[in-house]
């Protein structure tokens, strides 16, 4: 009797989990994420300083505007890149645990995660109008984890954690003007590549 | 101890019934196909477990179109909610009494 008691408490708690958490999140496509952005933010470190032999975080920066068209494309090249990888990479793990990619879950996550991002990227076009360009980075990252944060209710815990990892770096990237490059590889770059690896040992095998 | 397992209600007793209040409980409303799969239950198996809850006031239903389409959900009603947490707290004395 016990054992069945035991059993109803584990199935009622399953599924409450099951129903609430996205559980298709690819630890892979972390991975690749971080790959995709340390690969972007070397070609941004090569355009802006190594190619003009500038030292990083020199103060009399100047960018072209074709230099920021340039930035803006790779940006959006990792950008994209990364949406998709996720995409398909959770879609095959979703069609093995033989759940729904698009289901309640799913729609709450991706609704969550890009609210405050959406909001953060416009603040970051004031913050570019206003030429307060040291802040950039620094807002990036805290609302990349705001956003983190949100939507982790709806899929691991490991996400808040990420979250929050990148809103303490946002924060401390603001102490640091002229870094922000260096911050945004460590945020985007490093931490992908070490939650993706958490997540991939810990759910996808 | 007798007590407690009064409070086990018997609508609970079935897994997938067990299983659709602990959907239901913590989502604010679930659609039939969701539930289905969810559970991994069939269309008939799932209808009369629900049919069965429905009848005991313990979830309600709601049907609307989107988009043209027919579409069915199912929310938890207050005295189901109750019901459910009761039945979950016995489950849990239950539990600590054998220990």
């Amino acid at each position: 009797m016990k054992d069945q008691y035991q059993n109803d408490l584990n199935t009622i708690k399953e599924i409450m989990e099951k129903s609430t958490r996205f559980v298709s999140l690819s630890g892979l496509s972390g991975i690749l994420a971080g790959i995709y952005a340390t690969i972007g933010a070397l070609a941004a470190y090569y355009i802006v300083y190594y190619s003009k032999s500038i030292p990083y975080a020199s103060f009399q920066l100047g960018i072209s505007s074709s230099e920021i068209i340039l930035l803006l494309i790779i940006a959006s090249i990792v950008f994209f890149l990364t949406i998709g990888t996720a995409i398909i990479l959770s879609n095959r793990k979703a069609t093995k645990l033989k759940a729904k990619l698009w289901d309640t879950t799913g729609k709450q996550l991706t609704e969550h995660l890009f609210i405050p991002v959406l909001f953060g990227g416009l603040f970051i076009v004031l913050l570019y109008y206003h030429a307060a360009y040291t802040l950039i980075a620094p807002a990036s990252l805290i609302f990349y984890g705001l956003g983190l944060i949100n939507a982790s209710k709806y899929t691991v815990r490991d996400i808040k954690l990420l979250g929050i990892t990148e809103a303490i770096l946002g924060v401390t990237c603001g102490l640091f003007p002229g870094y922000g490059l260096l911050f945004w590889f460590v945020g985007f770059g490093v931490m992908h590549v070490v939650y993706g690896t958490i997540m991939y040992l810990k759910y996808d095998k | 101890m007798k007590q407690s397992i009064k409070k086990l209600h018997k609508a609970f007793e079935s897994n997938t019934r067990l299983g659709i209040m602990s959907a239901l409980a913590v989502n604010e409303y679930m659609e039939f196909n969701a539930l289905k799969d969810l559970l991994a239950v069939t269309d008939g198996n799932l209808a009369s477990h629900i049919k069965f809850l429905e009848k005991e006031d313990f979830i309600k239903v709601y049907k609307l179109f989107i988009n043209r389409k027919p579409n069915t959900r199912y929310k938890i009603t207050e005295s189901g909610l109750g019901a459910f947490k009761q039945h979950i707290s016995a489950l849990e004395i239950l539990i600590k009494q054998h220990k």
